[in-house]
């Protein structure tokens, strides 16, 4: 690659970085997943630094295709992060679920007083 | 038998719902109607419950509805549980039986909101209940004689075939109608679904029945007569059926092996149970 092509993606990567830090500082990002872009983009800020480290990586991997080492790393990492994110959406649904469900029977109507034929009626607990 | 309690994977959340208040002595039974913008229907059921069961409370859910379901219900005098939004039957049912946890019912039914159902055959489930069930099942299927004019079309009854056929496998007992919304519901089941309830679509009722079945609940079937739907429409269409058909299937396989290993936990913990 060009070595504009380098500066482009240093340039592209030092920005969402400082975008990210300012995520998190505005409150708006948690520190797990901040922590976990920052390592990434930090990762993404070397390779485009040192053009060389990836065609090392690769040969020590036996990758032949140097861009293919990147783009197995991008997959695998973006392939758990979404499984990582299903398993979250799914357990946030199901407390969403959960509090819809106990604000419901809070704010119902109470059981009807109704006079009864078949047995007699204790007490009411509450006056 | 033993119930396994422990096997219950979410522990119920304390509820912040208010401590049940026993008010009376004997059984107390809620039925429940899920309803999803039935404003058409729901006022000449309600009437007709009132008239064939006066002494069983009734609770309507309303499950997000857009139109004046929760009115019609307070017009009936009948309370009403307003869900913020749309759940599904699932959702909704696990919304009533909370509710009735939270009031000290001792046994609930699900009744739907649409006229499908007869009131005249609640006591059958109910009786059915008092001989030691703790999941009663009100099947289309299974009539005696020709009182069941239910008619499903032939994809749905394929797909249920092959749901009930997965049933058949992972429970090991055959049942004619998995997907009936007729159900009655003993105290401890009542509990127990309370706090863990399947809520998509369909989990509602295959799902659920096989949740009970692994938990070692009694679960029978008792034939009943379905009606036409009286308003409101099905509530899912051919196309995404197919879709909610296979979710189901994958759902019930995945707990084939929670089965298992239940098995072989009640087997070594207390010798023969069957």
């Amino acid at each position: 690659m060009s070595t504009g092509g380098h500066v482009l993606i240093l340039a592209l990567t030092l920005f969402s970085l400082l975008f990210i830090i300012r995520m998190v500082r505005r409150n708006q990002l948690p520190s797990r997943y901040a922590l976990l872009w920052l390592v990434i983009g930090a990762i993404i800020a070397l390779l485009a630094t040192f053009p060389g480290l990836l065609d090392r990586v690769s040969s020590w991997l036996g990758i032949a295709y140097a861009p293919g080492t990147f783009f197995l790393g991008a997959i695998t990492l973006l392939f758990l992060i979404v499984i990582h994110f299903s398993w979250e959406l799914a357990r946030l649904d199901a407390r969403t679920r959960l509090l819809a469900e106990e604000m419901a029977v809070l704010r119902a109507d109470p059981p009807r007083d109704r006079p009864r034929t078949t047995a007699p009626e204790d007490q009411p607990v509450e006056s | 038998m033993g119930r396994p309690e422990s096997l219950v994977r979410e522990q119920a959340l304390p509820s912040l719902a208010p401590k049940p208040v026993s008010r009376r002595r004997y059984a107390r039974t809620l039925v429940i109607l899920p309803a999803l913008n039935e404003q058409e229907a729901l006022s000449a059921v309600l009437q007709e419950l009132a008239l064939t069961c006066p002494d069983l409370d009734v609770l309507v859910v309303d499950d997000g509805s857009t139109d004046a379901t929760a009115e019609v219900a307070r017009a009936e005098g009948v309370p009403v549980a307003v869900l913020p939004f749309n759940l599904g039957v699932g959702g909704a049912l696990q919304t009533g039986f909370r509710y009735a946890v939270a009031h000290g019912y001792e046994r609930a039914v699900q009744f739907d909101a649409d006229g499908q159902h007869d009131p005249a055959q609640v006591p059958a489930l109910l009786a059915a209940l008092e001989e030691g069930a703790d999941l009663v099942i009100g099947s289309r299927f299974n009539a005696p004689e020709a009182g069941s004019e239910y008619a499903v079309g032939r994809f749905r009854s394929g797909a249920m075939g092959v749901l009930r056929l997965a049933v058949r496998l992972l429970s090991g007992r055959r049942f004619t109608d998995t997907s009936s919304g007729f159900r009655a519901f003993s105290a401890p089941l009542l509990a127990f679904y309370a706090a863990n309830y399947p809520n998509e679509y369909l989990g509602d009722t295959v799902e659920a029945l096989l949740l009970a079945c692994q938990a070692g609940y009694r679960v029978v079937e008792v034939p009943v007569s379905m009606r036409v739907r009286a308003a409101g429409t099905p509530s899912t269409q051919n196309l995404s059926l197919a879709y909610h058909y296979l979710r189901a299937l994958v759902s019930l396989l995945s707990r084939a092996p929670v089965r298992r290993r239940q098995r072989a936990q009640r087997r070594s913990s207390n010798g023969a149970t069957r």
